[in-house]
């Protein structure tokens, strides 16, 4: 599905990812980990197509296509969403009329009709009543005066709606206490599906203990220097990034 | 842009030849006593209105173009201006859309103007617009049953000179300032309404204004009067884009509110903003002014300004009464070339007057735009409030926002409060919205339409859907 082929990029002049290789298969559930400022939040930024960062070589193709020569919003478009660490806030937008935008925008792009009012705010409902939030969320302004958690949620939310091909979640655990960490990851597992495929970039080894994947990444000083299942995440937790770093050399 | 195109923009064709002939409708370009005598003439106005348009001329003529805006465009030829044309004659106006600027009828599509308006907009010769004749009928019966006087301007000097000489000038008076004189001297259109004590206008005075604007002058005069008790909402002008040949646009608006009347004023102003060099556009210089003269009137002021080349226009609240309310919301949207200076002057005069100030700025291209708005609180405004709220908005690095905030505090017991911000449309709202599959003039258009919230729910409903759709369409093509 996802194909990440020796990927280099540099942020104003400094490389980050130095020749990052990685392939996502549908039905994946894939983690990736590593220290601080080693690369892991800008590998989902530069295939959701965010301004800033220079690919010097390699290449992103996802179901074939040439993800680096698409426009951001065609990324989302084809089945690409990332879910942020940090959303910005939109004042006075309220969040039900950018969900239903954003819906209507990737159906039509699809080619499909846009979906009728009242089959979206069933759907809307369903979902919000899923991650336990309450229906006055869809009238405030986009994660305006939101909690941390509220926030996170509301990454999820959207990704339910518009269930995209490949998920990608960045520190979508960051701040969140534990029955939040619950609410998310019981959201991102009722994502999983044999048709798709969920990218979580992680630093702690705790979301994994919610949300199983099926691959893991050590990511160190932009290149993966580790992968194996689930027990490396907790062998990362018991010795760390310097373990690996070391038994990689 | 050079003064001889400017000349060449508002000079009009000499046909006639001067002659203070009735027959013909088109005065040479110049302005002197003659002409303002062939106004007055032309509209059959009586001795003593003349008398005032004199009177405003000559102090017109000891007073000085303003400097002080932060506005730039070259000099204005006040003799090269035609000061009175009638109306295109059917013949030399288009015969049907097909001979229309296709640009202009793509615009008027996403705007969502109806069809049978965008004929009339367009400026096409047709004579019965939609029943335009039959509707217009139907409303004043209607107005008439309640007792509203709606009329044109030039009606109510002929119909009802009582209260013309009562009311008109004293809110802005002749010589108030260089633009102002001006229009007072040489007005010729604009529209007059006055509702009864006790009485609450049965209609938003809309539709049928927006099927006339198609005509609107260059120098427009509106009086405005709500005796006690009485209600007015008035909505001023229209979404779709307006060509003129009238380079120069000085209206003045007067708003009368005497005790306990309230007078809501919006207005959507979209004039020809010039070309991409700001070429041939509108200026705009404008003075509207409401009195609160009765103890607890209302006077609130809605504008959205997308067009113009230039404009200059702070509609202001005198609040004389006790408790009475004045209130300024503002949205002014700048791209290309445009220059805005605009914003409001808030009078505190009565005990317990209070002000509302919203005003939301958005430069985009190589504009350039002013808030500039006065808060004065004399001596007797016991206890008076204010709140401003001053918000700009950059999109893209070439543009311009500036604000001039002035307070003149003449009294301890005031409470004034004052909020600014200035922010660039945020790279990582738009790559939030684009992230999610929405392309990026869509995302535009959705965080300014958001930004402009708090102004949009002050507009009458069936004009704050067209104004954001102006919105998106002002700002086509502003990002990237």
């Amino acid at each position: 599905m996802l194909q990440v082929n020796d990927l280099h990029v540099t942020v104003d002049g400094k490389e980050i990812l130095k020749g990052l290789t990685l392939t996502i298969h549908a039905g994946e559930v894939h983690a990736i980990m590593g220290p601080n400022g080693a690369g892991k939040s800008t590998l989902s930024a530069v295939i959701a197509g965010k301004d800033g960062y220079e690919v010097t070589q390699g290449s992103v193709t996802f179901e074939g296509q040439d993800v680096l020569e698409m426009e951001i919003e065609e990324r989302a478009q084809a089945g690409l969403l990332l879910g942020f660490q940090y959303p910005v806030e939109i004042p006075g937008v309220k969040n039900i009329y950018l969900l239903k935008a954003a819906l209507n925008a990737q159906r039509v792009a699809r080619g499909e009709a846009e979906m009728p009012a009242p089959e979206f705010m069933k759907l809307v409902k369903e979902k919000l009543g899923f991650m336990k939030m309450d229906a006055s969320f869809l009238q405030r302004a986009v994660n305006e005066g939101f909690s941390g958690g509220e926030k996170k949620r509301n990454e999820i939310l959207q990704m339910l709606v518009l269930q995209p091909k490949l998920a990608m979640l960045d520190e979508i655990d960051s701040g969140l206490d534990i029955d939040a960490m619950k609410v998310v990851a019981d959201g991102v597992n009722s994502l999983r599906a044999e048709d798709r495929a969920i990218l979580l970039v992680t630093h702690y080894q705790r979301l994994l203990d919610y949300i199983v994947p099926d691959k893991v990444h050590v990511l160190v000083d932009g290149r993966i220097v580790k992968s194996g299942d689930a027990e490396l995440a907790k062998e990362l937790e018991a010795n760390g990034y310097e373990g690996i770093e070391e038994s990689a050399a | 842009m050079a003064s001889e195109e400017m000349e060449q923009l508002v000079r009009r064709e000499y046909k006639d030849g001067f002659v203070t002939d009735i027959e013909s409708d088109t005065l040479p370009p110049g302005l002197d006593e003659n002409t303002i005598a062939f106004i007055s003439n032309k509209k059959g106005e009586p001795e003593w209105m003349l008398e005032w348009r004199l009177d405003a001329y000559r102090q017109w003529l000891k007073m000085k173009e303003p400097s002080w805006a932060h506005l730039d465009y070259p000099p204005i030829d006040y003799q090269s201006i035609s000061y009175f044309s009638a109306p295109k004659r059917p013949e030399d106006r288009p015969q049907s859309l097909d001979e229309v600027d296709p640009k202009l009828l793509e615009t008027y599509e996403k705007l969502g103007i109806p069809l049978h308006e965008r004929a009339a907009l367009a400026g096409v010769a047709v004579d019965a617009v939609f029943d335009s004749v039959s509707v217009t009928t139907t409303f004043k019966k209607e107005l008439g049953e309640a007792g509203v006087i709606f009329c044109s301007i030039s009606e109510a000097i002929r119909d009802y000179p009582e209260l013309i000489k009562q009311y008109l000038g004293t809110v802005v008076p002749v010589a108030d300032n260089y633009f102002a004189a001006l229009n007072s001297a040489v007005f010729t259109d604009g529209s007059f309404v006055f509702v009864p004590e006790g009485v609450t206008c049965p209609m938003e005075l809309s539709t049928y204004f927006r099927i006339n604007a198609a005509n609107t002058g260059q120098f427009e005069r509106t009086l405005i009067i709500c005796e006690s008790r009485a209600q007015v909402s008035y909505l001023e002008g229209c979404t779709a884009p307006m060509r003129d040949e009238n380079q120069l646009h000085a209206a003045v608006v007067e708003l009368v509110a005497l005790d306990d009347a309230y007078i809501k004023y919006s207005t959507v102003q979209n004039w020809y903003p010039g070309d991409e060099n700001g070429k041939g556009g509108i200026y705009n210089f404008v003075t509207k002014r409401g009195d609160c003269r009765g103890d607890r009137s209302r006077i609130s002021w809605t504008q959205v300004e997308t067009g113009s080349a230039i404009t200059w226009k702070y509609p202001s609240c005198v609040l004389r009464g006790k408790d009475s309310i004045g209130e300024f919301y503002s949205v002014a949207v700048t791209n290309g070339r445009q220059q805005a200076d605009t914003g409001t002057k808030m009078i505190h005069i009565g005990e317990g007057t209070r002000s509302y100030i919203v005003a939301k700025g958005i430069s985009a291209g190589k504009s350039d735009q002013s808030y500039r708005g006065l808060v004065k609180i004399g001596p007797r405004a016991k206890g008076a409030r204010n709140f401003t709220q001053c918000d700009s908005l950059l999109i893209g690095d070439k543009c311009g926002a500036h604000t001039f905030p002035y307070q003149e505090i003449g009294n301890s017991t005031a409470t004034i409060e004052h909020e600014a911000t200035t922010s660039k449309i945020g790279e990582d709202q738009l790559f939030y919205c684009q992230s999610r599959g929405i392309s990026e003039e869509d995302a535009v258009s959705m965080i300014v339409n958001g930004f402009c919230k708090d102004v949009f729910q002050e507009l009458p409903m069936e004009f704050a859907v067209e104004a954001e759709a102006l919105l998106s369409v002002t700002l086509e093509g502003a990002v990237g």
